[in-house]
């Protein structure tokens, strides 16, 4: 592997600054119509079909729209921070994107470029760090607005993120354990040599994707927007441009959420079955795995590696794009209190057994002197397996998977106090 | 480069401080306090202390404010502007004892390069060393858990306690 030099280096971080902030607006325009068109599928609708082939052009239209659409400016609302308001909410939901590794290194005349905008040595911490200020925007722009739905939006958004904070750090401890690192480079070479994640810590998985669904503000825990009871909550005086970032931040987190799901539990680049994908640091070089003998092969680096690699994860993150468009238009929505049972009294336990269990079958593992390989890998699945196949009895209590309950028995089942 | 980024980032912290006081609205001087303490994470990053960096993020700005912020919804300060600066002999004192304590601080510290300072303390080139090998993480990590875990497991127990006592206070308030 040959360093980039300095100046290169520079050059190097400001294209993919610029080619990855690029994708990801382009990506949002496309999630919004995905979106659209998709919630038209599943209500036997057509949806926005006009402007365009297939109306690809349609967000293309909703922004232009936007742009020239007039700013109302409500009279009450304390002006600073109701301008402060949509970029606080749009800023994290965009930068997070700097720590997510998109593809294998590529190699160029002047050396190899990692494909990471900032390969940070604390990676996971900086995500949860930043998400931990996203709840800023959504409570700035609910509370200047000086409305009583808006207020009582925002407040519900900082209650609800706050909660789900602790579900989604909790969740995230296993996957560190097992890595043995906090960076993601080095879990994704991590997951290139073992199992994806998402087997061997299949509860970490689950409870990361509920806790990610609660931060993203997204149905069925879209609490703060909730059209029913608070008309559209946080910005419900927002108008034009400034609802639009809102919008686009919504999409912003709902793409990063889902870019680290697949890096995280789904090997992130990784293309499955393939060894000459890998690129794992070993000794300053990269390498992609051992020979028989327990010799180092070194990697081939190549653009179409790296290309291929890319459209692995691009098509790992749209597969959880589409989920969470599909579950928005399939569950409805959780009352205000069964959102905050659901964090307080079962995610949060659930993720500090998890973590316990986790670390007690790493330690009984290594006393055994297993300490990587299949064996390693294959225990902990099979461990995780039960504590979520007990997760699911204990959220199901009797009511989907034992089935044909009698009628009166589902009458007199608890109620609602429970998710 | 790194020392304009500091003064920038020390004019931040100082200016943000003082936000926090001079404001009138509370939540204004909430964000202020979010601000300072953001800055004094980019610090650490020059210190290139990263790890303490994220975690100042996320306890201090990300959980401790919000917490705060619940405070003062919850509590609907209505007289958001009233004029509540303290003046006179409190004043005086606040400047006497911060003057007195960045004198202490200068003449402990001041002059003196910080990799200097660091080099001094015994045991640096141990923490080099854990730093290459396994990472800020780790550095933190193994002291905290083998050393020093007695009195960390009593701190916890110390906040235990502080948390089971102000629930215990606010509910015979209700």
């Amino acid at each position: 592997m040959n360093e980039l030099s300095p100046t290169a280096f520079l050059i190097a971080s400001a294209v993919k600054v610029l080619a990855v902030f690029t994708a990801l607006m382009v990506a949002i325009m496309y999630a919004t119509w995905a979106e659209r068109r998709l919630s038209a599928f599943i209500q036997d609708r057509l949806g926005p079909n006009r402007v365009g082939p297939f109306g690809l052009l349609q967000p293309i239209a909703d922004g232009l729209k936007n742009i020239i659409k007039e700013e109302t400016d409500p009279a009450t609302a304390s002006r600073f921070f109701f301008v402060l308001g949509p970029m606080l909410s749009i800023m994290p939901a965009l930068v997070t994107f700097a720590v997510i590794p998109f593809a294998a290194p590529l190699p160029t005349p002047w050396g190899t470029v990692d494909m990471i905008v900032a390969d940070l040595p604390v990676g996971v911490l900086y995500i949860l760090a930043i998400s931990s200020l996203g709840v800023y925007g959504i409570f700035l722009g609910g509370w200047s607005s000086n409305n009583k739905y808006a207020l009582l939006g925002g407040l519900r958004a900082s209650a609800q993120m706050v909660s789900y904070e602790v579900g989604l750090g909790l969740s995230l401890i296993p996957v560190m354990m097992l890595a043995g690192n906090v960076t993601l480079t080095r879990m994704v070479a991590d997951q290139q040599l073992g199992l994806w994640y998402i087997l061997p810590l299949s509860l970490g998985f689950l409870l990361f994707l509920i806790s990610a669904f609660a931060e993203t503000n997204r149905l069925p825990f879209d609490m703060p927007e909730a059209e029913s009871e608070l008309v559209t909550g946080y910005h419900t005086e927002y108008s034009s441009m400034k609802f639009s970032m809102f919008f686009i931040a919504e999409y912003a987190h709902v793409i990063t959420a889902s870019a680290l799901m697949a890096t995280l539990f789904l090997g992130g680049w990784d293309i499955p079955f393939w060894a000459g994908d890998n690129f794992i640091p070993y000794e300053g070089g990269l390498i992609s795995g051992f020979t028989a003998a327990g010799d180092p092969i070194p990697a081939q680096l190549s653009i179409w590696t790296t290309l291929l690699t890319l459209g692995a994860f691009m098509l790992k993150t749209t597969f959880f794009v589409v989920l969470y468009i599909w579950v928005r238009w399939t569950l409805p929505r959780f009352r205000y209190d069964q959102v905050m049972h659901l964090g307080w009294k079962v995610m949060l336990p659930t993720a500090l057994a998890y973590v316990m269990l986790v670390g007690a079958t790493i330690l009984v593992l290594d006393q055994l002197g297993v300490s990587g390989g299949p064996g390693f890998a294959l225990a902990l699945t099979a461990v995780s397996l039960v504590a979520t196949g007990m997760f699911a009895l204990y959220l199901d209590r009797g009511r989907i998977i034992t089935g044909a309950a009698p009628a009166g028995r589902a009458a007199r089942a608890v109620p609602a106090a429970h998710p | 480069m790194e020392l304009i980024l500091f003064y920038v980032f020390a004019v931040t912290v100082v200016g943000g401080g003082i936000g926090v006081v001079a404001s009138r609205n509370p939540v204004a001087s909430l964000m202020f306090m979010v601000v300072s303490l953001a800055s004094v994470a980019g610090i650490y990053v020059l210190l290139e202390a990263h790890f303490l960096a994220a975690i100042q993020v996320m306890v201090y700005a990300g959980a401790i404010m919000v917490l705060f912020l619940f405070v003062i919804m919850l509590l609907n300060l209505g007289h958001d502007y009233r004029d509540d600066l303290v003046r006179g002999l409190y004043a005086v004192c606040a400047f006497v004892v911060s003057g007195a304590i960045c004198g202490i601080l200068a003449t402990r510290f001041g002059g003196a390069e910080t990799s200097a300072l660091y080099e001094s303390f015994p045991g640096a080139a141990a923490m080099d060393l854990e730093l290459a090998e396994r990472g800020a993480v780790s550095l933190i990590a193994r002291p905290l858990f083998q050393e020093y875990v007695v009195p960390f497991e009593i701190t916890g127990i110390l906040l235990l306690v502080a948390v089971v006592g102000a629930v215990a206070l606010a509910k015979k308030r209700v």
